[in-house]
């Protein structure tokens, strides 16, 4: 009888934390950063095209870091929604049961690769092989850390689409291959559809995934301010910045709130796609799956 | 009685922190100088274990603050002392005294297959703030130059703001990569790159380009010749004195230097 309250306030401690730890972090980040707005004023900071925040007199435009974030990200989902679902699909509903063993831990393995390891692999080796293969000056830019960032991503794709592929019911593939469907109109036209809600969140979460992700964009995206005039130019979105940039501003200053500021809106942006996933869910589970 | 408790209490206290400060040092200021700061302070606890030093980073101007407020008996600073920050400090009795311990020079490095081996400080300016954008503007073939910068809050980006840019802002095309090793790692892998590091990063997978006709080395440095280069201070109040002097001679031994070497500056002594 002890030990079961003992465990369960356990267990309630260890639930409270992470709300404290969540509560703690919003709090701390929307402190250090809701000045910058006061100070620069929320439009200039948005919309403001130039970031120069050490210069004198300083410039705390983020316009170029959100689009730069916009845009790899992006570019990142182009290469991993078709990969992800793609391998969920030969995984769950074509591979040869020993094949899919094999394949898919390897592709969850993808998932456990630090991102450290993707950032050196970008920078020592794909980007001036795509600088070269391209002709373009520089490895470092947007098409590059998209790549990376894009293969990243596959395995969350790909296992929560699996995951939803395989809870679509059995009856309904029979039913379509018992109306003379062959495997390819079944999976497009009857497996999808039904695995719909599973195969958006999952890319949701990709999203989110790959705009809060640091390392890769920090060593590979290149750093650049300016707003991308082609997916070869090298960019800086959000998270780097603040990587990059926090270690060595002076705490209190500007330079440092408008970092937070910057963590503000990536929280928002975050905050926002996790919504979405939730409500994504959740509609599925009212269509009674 | 109670009174008098407390006021023991206070005594053996007061005591206590006395003592403690003359046994205690605090240094404060540039992370440009945190490294050889930290380290030294490291090696000179391992001979005097009787003595503790806390060292902080914080930025030039916090750690000339902190000296003024008489909260850092050491101030670390990688720009010399402001006239008005001088006056603050007579003010409150304290008289600051500039000690170089190192100098940090940077090398401007291109990829060793362009083929071009001088620069001026008026060009170097002129490509990172976009004026020049062609290798062959500055004796080069006709490749487009990627300019490649430390980001905005480095102290190398601070230097070369202060010795290269002289005010104008770096172009906005410009790579700003986190590390000296991130930027040597980028003009090797990239052709028709420009960047620069920190002495101490310089290998053979670089090339680096003489600046106003000087090649940069510990000795052009050190002679004052070659001059993309600033000296690191640390700054005490008064000629330093008692354990400040023991540490600062500590600084200036061959041990001490050699510390600087291996963090990547160029030795005074």
């Amino acid at each position: 009888m002890i030990k079961e309250k003992l465990f369960k306030y356990l267990t309630q401690t260890a639930a409270l934390c992470s709300v404290i730890f969540l509560f703690g972090i919003i709090l701390s980040i929307f402190k250090e950063g809701l000045p910058i707005f006061a100070e620069v004023g929320p439009f200039k900071f948005l919309a403001g095209k130039s970031w120069h925040p050490t210069h004198y007199p300083p410039e705390f435009g983020i316009l170029p870091l959100i689009i730069s974030s916009i845009v790899v990200t992006g570019g990142a989902l182009i290469v991993s929604v078709p990969l992800g679902v793609g391998s969920a699909i030969y995984i769950s509903e074509l591979a040869h049961p020993k094949g899919k063993e094999i394949l898919k831990p390897l592709v969850e393995l993808l998932a456990g690769v630090p991102s450290v390891i993707y950032g050196l692999f970008g920078m020592a080796f794909l980007g001036p092989f795509i600088s070269r293969v391209f002709g373009v000056p520089i490895g470092l830019n947007a098409f590059t850390a998209s790549i990376i960032l894009g293969v990243m991503v596959v395995p969350i794709i790909s296992s929560i689409s699996e995951d939803a592929i395989n809870s679509v019911p059995k009856q309904l593939r029979e039913a379509s291959y018992a109306l003379g469907a062959n495997t390819w109109e079944t999976i497009i036209r009857v497996i999808l559809p039904a695995a719909k809600s599973g195969v958006i969140s999952s890319v949701v979460l990709g999203f989110g995934r790959a705009i809060g992700e640091t390392m890769v964009v920090l060593m590979v995206a290149g750093g650049a301010t300016a707003l991308p005039r082609s997916i070869f130019s090298p960019v800086r979105p959000m998270t780097s910045a603040i990587a990059a940039e926090m270690g060595e501003t002076t705490m209190g200053s500007s330079h440092f709130h408008a970092l937070f500021g910057i963590a503000i809106i990536l929280f928002i942006i975050t905050f926002i796609l996790n919504l979405i996933t939730e409500w994504v869910m959740r509609v599925k589970v009212k269509n009674g799956h | 009685m109670n009174r008098f408790k407390m006021f023991v209490l206070l005594s053996v206290l007061t005591g206590i922190s006395l003592f403690a400060a003359s046994n205690s040092i605090t240094i404060a200021g540039s992370t440009t100088v945190l490294p050889i700061a930290q380290r030294a302070a490291e090696s000179f606890m391992d001979i005097h274990e009787d003595l503790s030093i806390s060292v902080r980073g914080g930025g030039s101007g916090v750690g000339i603050a902190a000296l003024i407020d008489g909260r850092a008996d050491i101030a670390d600073a990688s720009r010399p002392i402001k006239t008005k920050e001088i006056k603050l400090a007579r003010e409150k009795g304290i008289d600051p005294y500039a000690n170089i311990v190192a100098r940090d020079g940077l090398a401007v490095v291109v990829n060793p297959k362009t083929p071009v081996d001088s620069i001026s400080i008026e060009n170097l300016k002129k490509i990172f703030t976009g004026e020049i954008e062609n290798w062959k503007d500055v004796g080069g073939p006709n490749k487009a130059i990627v300019a490649i910068s430390r980001d905005y809050s480095s102290g190398t980006f601070e230097v070369f703001k202060e010795l290269v840019l002289e005010g104008a802002k770096v172009k906005d095309g410009a790579l700003m990569l986190a590390s000296n090793k991130a930027v040597a790692t980028t003009v090797t892998t990239t052709p028709y790159s420009i960047g620069y590091i920190g002495l101490g990063y310089l290998s053979d997978e670089v090339k680096a380009l003489t600046v106003d006709g000087v090649k940069p080395s510990e000795e052009t440095v050190k002679k004052g010749e070659y001059k993309l280069a600033r000296p690191l201070f640390m700054y005490t109040n008064g000629e330093p004195k008692g354990t400040v002097k023991t540490f600062m001679d500590f600084v200036f031994s061959s041990q001490g230097q050699e510390i600087a070497r291996e963090v990547g500056y160029v030795p005074v002594k």
